[in-house]
């Protein structure tokens, strides 16, 4: 458990409270009908009011699910075609700064994150010590990480040492919070799973401050038939370096 | 003339119009035009001279001038390849960009709709 639990903005400066009430959500989603109204649900009692959703065209009852939803603090993207996690995640950082966004944080649909974390994760941008703050599930030891799931993570890791030159604990974590500045310097280009790569890519290339924060990951049936099969890895690695490549 | 030979030429042909079509309509580039007509005419001087083949392959220090038409034709198709996987990049990016902007402004439309 971290020390925030629910925001509560007895204590915080002018300027922080202002930060906090334009700290938008940003949930790339597809086919997530048995999650995301608790995730929405666990992120309004958190006390977050602008909850960003880009439905990547699902084909189940997600996008009904989200029409109904109180649109004054969840506002809801629909992708005509299905374009894939990081052009959905684009769609609501696009959105989120156009609606004057100071901070943006990615979050899953699956239900594997904790909206307490998010407190966490926004504090380094709150106090002006970092531009993009990375969750990492390696650091507070709270996460039951499936063993072979921990061995493609800590590859990744590897990769993308060599990749960006950036070393870090967990470089493929949902959970990640970046300033408007961040934000609006970061460029995703991939469209589908290469986009957390390229995330940390786009740190090292354009200077950003960052850190890491410690979160932790819930791992259900679920969100673990959701995530990336370790054969997706391969083919993930693959398409950077050819990108890298051709730019 | 063998049978293959007017196969050929008559392919050749057939693919030289559509070259000349495709700039006449500004499909393509002069530069392109130009690459498309030198590989067609390419193919119709080896058919009835193939005596270039061996003595381009024998400069290039292979034995045989089929050889060395197959390993140019793999590198073109290599090279092919290439161009149609940075094309297919382009355009894939280019439908998520109006997929994007067609989502941004079905969301503000919506929004001004309930104010």
């Amino acid at each position: 458990m971290n020390q925030y639990g629910k925001w509560k903005s007895k204590g915080k400066t002018k300027g922080e409270k202002n930060l906090l009430k334009n700290t938008f959500i940003v949930i790339p989603s597809y086919n997530e009908e048995k999650s995301i109204q608790d995730v929405i649900s666990s992120l309004r009692k958190a006390g977050y009011s602008h909850i960003v959703v880009v439905d990547d065209c699902s084909s189940d009852k997600t996008y009904k699910i989200l029409r109904q939803q109180p649109s004054n603090v969840v506002h809801v993207l629909r992708h005509a075609v299905n374009r894939g996690q990081g052009a959905s995640l684009k769609t609501g950082i696009d959105y989120a700064i156009s609606q004057g966004a100071d901070i943006i944080v990615t979050f899953d649909a699956d239900g594997q994150h904790q909206p307490q974390d998010i407190a966490v994760l926004i504090d380094p941008i709150m106090k002006g010590k970092a531009d993009v703050v990375l969750g990492s599930r390696f650091l507070a030891g709270t996460s039951e990480i499936p063993w072979l799931r921990a061995f493609v993570l800590k590859l990744g890791v590897l990769f993308t040492f060599f990749y960006s030159g950036i070393s870090l604990t967990d470089t493929h974590n949902g959970l990640r919070a970046l300033s408007r500045h961040a934000a609006e310097q970061v460029e995703i280009r991939h469209d589908r799973m290469e986009h957390a790569s390229e995330i940390i890519d786009e740190i090292q290339k354009k200077k950003l401050a960052y850190c890491e924060v410690p979160v932790t990951i819930r791992y259900t049936e679920y969100s673990q038939q959701k995530g990336q099969s370790t054969l997706n890895s391969v083919k993930i690695a693959w398409n950077l370096i050819i990108r890298k490549l051709l730019s | 003339m063998i049978i293959l030979q007017i196969i050929i030429v008559v392919f050749v042909l057939f693919a030289l119009s559509r070259v000349i079509l495709r700039l006449r309509d500004k499909q393509i580039s002069i530069a392109e035009f130009l690459f498309w007509t030198a590989v067609w005419i390419g193919v119709l001087v080896v058919l009835f001279v193939p005596g270039v083949m061996t003595m381009i392959a024998l400069r290039a220090g292979v034995s045989r001038g089929v050889d060395i038409a197959i390993y140019v034709g793999i590198t073109l198709l290599f090279y092919l390849v290439f161009r149609l996987y940075v094309k297919l990049d382009a355009v894939d990016q280019n439908v998520t960009k109006l997929v994007r902007i067609i989502a941004l402004e079905r969301e503000s439309s919506v929004r001004r709709k309930r104010k």
